[in-house]
């Protein structure tokens, strides 16, 4: 019964000192666990803040803070990435609003991040004023955005259209790369990089993959056995090999196997290997919740007359993706993470502008451990806000407490 | 059912919409889709490849290779085949693979165990390190590791000195190392016929207690064993047959004990302790999955404390951790693929310079995604004999 008793209790009502003998102090054994913690605790925290502050050298990453962020974009055409992301952020303001449970962290902490970052003084010049004032105006922007959204009139369908158109027009109109637009000039994608290049991939990856790895997973149960033969092959190589090879294969061996006329856009082929590689471990997932999903399900379905088709529609996708949210929210944030592997064939993400920036000048050679953290607190910072997302969807869903 | 009736419903169904032969349809369809694709894709392939003079082959594999390998657990020179090459990448995965499981497990483990301690400061300090290295990519982890310290140690003269003593410098991390004499090969075989005894009387006086229901007192018996084989072969061997080779600097470099290259030594650490952190919330989930109502429920039955433990708690957990922890030994495998990128020259790096060396990308290529799949195939067969065994038989 003391487990009644401990979720009973409020945690707010323990005084500090009650609280630090329950936590840390409760048997001799715990109080010198407690002790030998903040010794290692000290020396750790005292080594870092000495090293952040006094003996590491931040030039690498303060000198180039464009080259970051959308790599050799051509300066006269920063107005399109500009757009891009005040449009990004007019709508992360829009879903603070509608889905706040979710992403009210991440916006209020892009919004302060961006004010912050258009008002730290550089000395640089190509931070101009038009780029501060890009930045200042997003913290403005996310809370107008918000003001606007909590009117009763916007509902989640609203917002998810502009997702969507955003995101067509974002692809399509600003950053175009592929196909030049009557008005626009081309920017070829070898130009682009930084984090710019990082988020394509991933958000590309993430939409591209989900339908594929949903229908590989309907594949795979499938009762026809051509197609479900070839949804197990598919599914169990990709998921044997390394990303690696993938991203090799598609990147150098495909062009062997396509006609030489048909040459695909560099960044392209990348961004496909990352769909087909997602897609394998995306239909795993879902492939769990559809076994999850009791017959009854399907039987009860079929005796009220409905077609194949909307049972799987209405029935038991809807039932089974509830179930693996979690698990893909998972395999999302690990494609996020996956995206660095393209340096490995030349593009210039993230982290391949880092390792560009280390190449710019000779004095530079020995801080990469300043510009690599750089760079892991850029993808931690993502990846964090993507992992408490999913945890208060679990937590919406109650899926972990079945 | 009446033949009028069942003539009737056919003729109702028209053939667009009866079910046989819609499937029939779709397969044929989308057999014919998936076969054109094949087709085609192979047929430009070696129209490309009779084009360019590089026919899918493995001829050239006899070859002398000709470019070196600077880190090799098996004899080889630039002289030998690129079949050998190919092997020693093999072995070199294979090892950075079986020592980074080795370490990342009891580090996981120890991770997972003090993110359940009831102490809220160490139960933080796991959980930031589990927070940290989930949530950066391998990749960063593994280049903040070997640009960011291994290429920035002192020299060997300024070597850092661990406990160990273990010596570290820019040429890698040198090891005191136990090695075997002349005498040590006796040892060697008393220690495994030692181990393999022990493991048979386990199973064999396991099974009699299990039939005949007599204490056989199987874990005493195979532990004094494991104990006592060692202990004869020791003395046998004239008391010494290890020795403890210590590194020791001569000139401008390291002697002796066990030399891990700065690659080496920062692709072990970097896929170590990001799987440690992944393998953690595999233990703590395993451990949190048994039910505290079991531990009460063998205590009520008056199971003693360790038997609580060996029989209730650790089966159940196991059941629930085994799986997702083969398949993080099986991604640490595929991560180490990684290593190319800073230099330690496992199957993928080799398969991409015998690419380039033998101007074969297509077969070098299979060669290499094969090895990689039979890897995971081996591993998925063995956990699905090992998960079978282990699940409930009924539930």
């Amino acid at each position: 019964m003391s487990v009644t008793s401990e979720t009973l209790a409020p945690p707010a009502t323990l005084r500090p000192l009650a609280w630090l003998r329950k936590n840390l102090f409760s048997t001799w054994f715990n109080a010198l666990l407690t002790i030998v913690s903040l010794v290692f605790l000290y020396f750790v925290l005292a080594g870092i803040v000495r090293w952040v502050f006094f003996t590491a050298d931040w030039s690498p990453v303060t000198i180039a803070p464009l080259l970051f962020l959308v790599g050799q974009y051509p300066r006269d055409q920063l107005w399109r990435p500009a757009l891009s992301l005040l449009m990004c952020v007019f709508l992360i303001g829009l879903s603070w609003a509608i889905w706040e449970r979710y992403v009210k962290a991440f916006a209020i902490f892009l919004g302060v991040l961006l004010g912050v970052l258009a008002l730290i003084p550089l000395e640089t010049p190509t931070i101009t004023l038009g780029v501060r004032a890009v930045f200042l105006a997003c913290p403005l922007l996310i809370s107008l955005a918000f003001w606007i959204g909590r009117r009763s009139a916007v509902k989640g369908q609203h917002v998810g259209t502009l997702w969507l158109l955003a995101s067509i027009l974002i692809t399509l109109v600003l950053l175009p790369g592929i196909r030049s637009i009557p008005g626009l000039s081309a920017v070829a994608t070898t130009a682009w990089g930084g984090l710019l290049v990082t988020l394509l991939l991933a958000i590309g990856g993430i939409v591209l993959s989900f339908p594929i790895g949903v229908l590989l997973a309907l594949g795979r149960r499938s009762s026809l056995p051509v197609v479900k033969i070839f949804s197990i092959l598919f599914i169990e190589v990709i998921r044997g090999v390394p990303l690696v090879t993938i991203l090799f294969m598609f990147s150098i061996i495909l062009a062997l196997f396509l006609p030489a006329e048909s040459r695909i856009d560099r960044l392209l082929r990348a961004l496909i290997a990352m769909v087909v590689f997602s897609a394998a471990y995306t239909a795993e997932n879902v492939r769990g919740g559809l076994q999850a999903i009791p017959e009854g399900q399907v039987e009860a379905a079929k005796a009220l007359g409905l077609s194949n088709f909307h049972i799987t529609a209405f029935i038991v996708l809807p039932q089974a993706l509830r179930l693996v949210i979690p698990n893909i929210v998972g395999q999302f944030i690990s494609l996020f993470k996956d995206t660095t592997l393209v340096v490995i064939v030349g593009i210039n993400d993230l982290l391949g502008i880092g390792n560009a920036v280390l190449n710019l000048r000779p004095e530079f050679v020995r801080l990469q451990m300043e510009v690599y953290l750089f760079i892991a607190i850029i993808f931690w910072i993502f990846s964090y806000f993507m992992s408490y997302a999913s945890l208060e969807l679990e937590k919406a869903l109650g899926v972990g407490e079945r | 059912m009446s033949p009028s009736t069942r003539t009737r419903s056919n003729q109702q169904i028209p053939f667009w919409r009866d079910e046989r032969i819609l499937n029939a349809a779709a397969q044929t369809v989308s057999a014919v889709v998936i076969l054109t694709l094949l087709y085609l894709g192979i047929a430009n392939f070696l129209e490309i490849s009779q084009q360019r003079g590089m026919p899918l082959t493995y001829g050239f594999l006899d070859d002398p290779a000709g470019f070196p390998i600077t880190e090799s657990y098996i004899p080889y020179d630039p002289t030998m085949s690129f079949g050998r090459a190919f092997m020693v990448g093999l072995v070199n995965t294979l090892v950075v693979s079986v020592v980074g499981i080795i370490l990342s497990t009891p580090l996981g483990l120890f991770v997972g165990l003090a993110r359940l301690s009831s102490n809220w400061l160490v139960n933080k300090i796991a959980l930031a390190y589990i927070e940290f290295h989930r949530n950066i990519p391998l990749l960063v982890l593994l280049f903040l590791w070997y640009f960011g310290v291994f290429t920035r140690l002192p020299g060997a003269k300024e070597s850092l000195t661990l406990p160990g003593p273990i010596y570290v410098n820019q040429r890698g991390l040198y090891l005191t190392w136990p090695r075997l004499t002349e005498t040590g090969g006796i040892f060697l075989a008393s220690v495994i016929i030692g181990v393999l005894l022990a493991i048979l009387a386990w199973i064999v006086l396991r099974r009699i207690r299990e039939t005949q229901g007599r204490e056989t007192y199987f874990g005493r018996v195979s532990l004094a064993i494991l104990i006592l084989f060692p202990l004869i072969g020791w003395f046998v061997s004239g008391g010494e047959p290890l020795q403890l080779d210590e590194p020791a600097l001569q000139g401008f470099n390291f002697r002796g004990g066990l030399r891990m290259s700065p690659e080496f030594s920062a692709l072990l650490i970097g896929l170590t302790t990001y799987t440690a952190a992944f393998i953690a919330e595999v233990f703590r989930a395993g451990i949190l999955a048994v039910r505290k109502g079991q531990v009460e429920a063998a205590r009520a039955l008056g199971l003693k404390n360790n038997h609580v433990l060996s029989l209730i708690v650790i089966p159940q957990a196991l059941r629930v951790v085994i799986p997702p922890l083969i398949s993080q030994y099986l991604n640490l495998t595929k991560n180490s693929s990684l290593a190319l990128i800073i230099g330690y020259q496992e199957l993928f790096a080799i398969g991409k310079v015998t690419i380039n060396q033998a101007g074969r990308a297509v077969p070098v290529f299979l060669m290499v995604m094969a090895t990689y799949l039979l890897l995971s195939l081996l591993t998925s067969v063995l956990l699905n004999i090992y998960n079978k065994r282990v699940q409930f038989v009924e539930r």
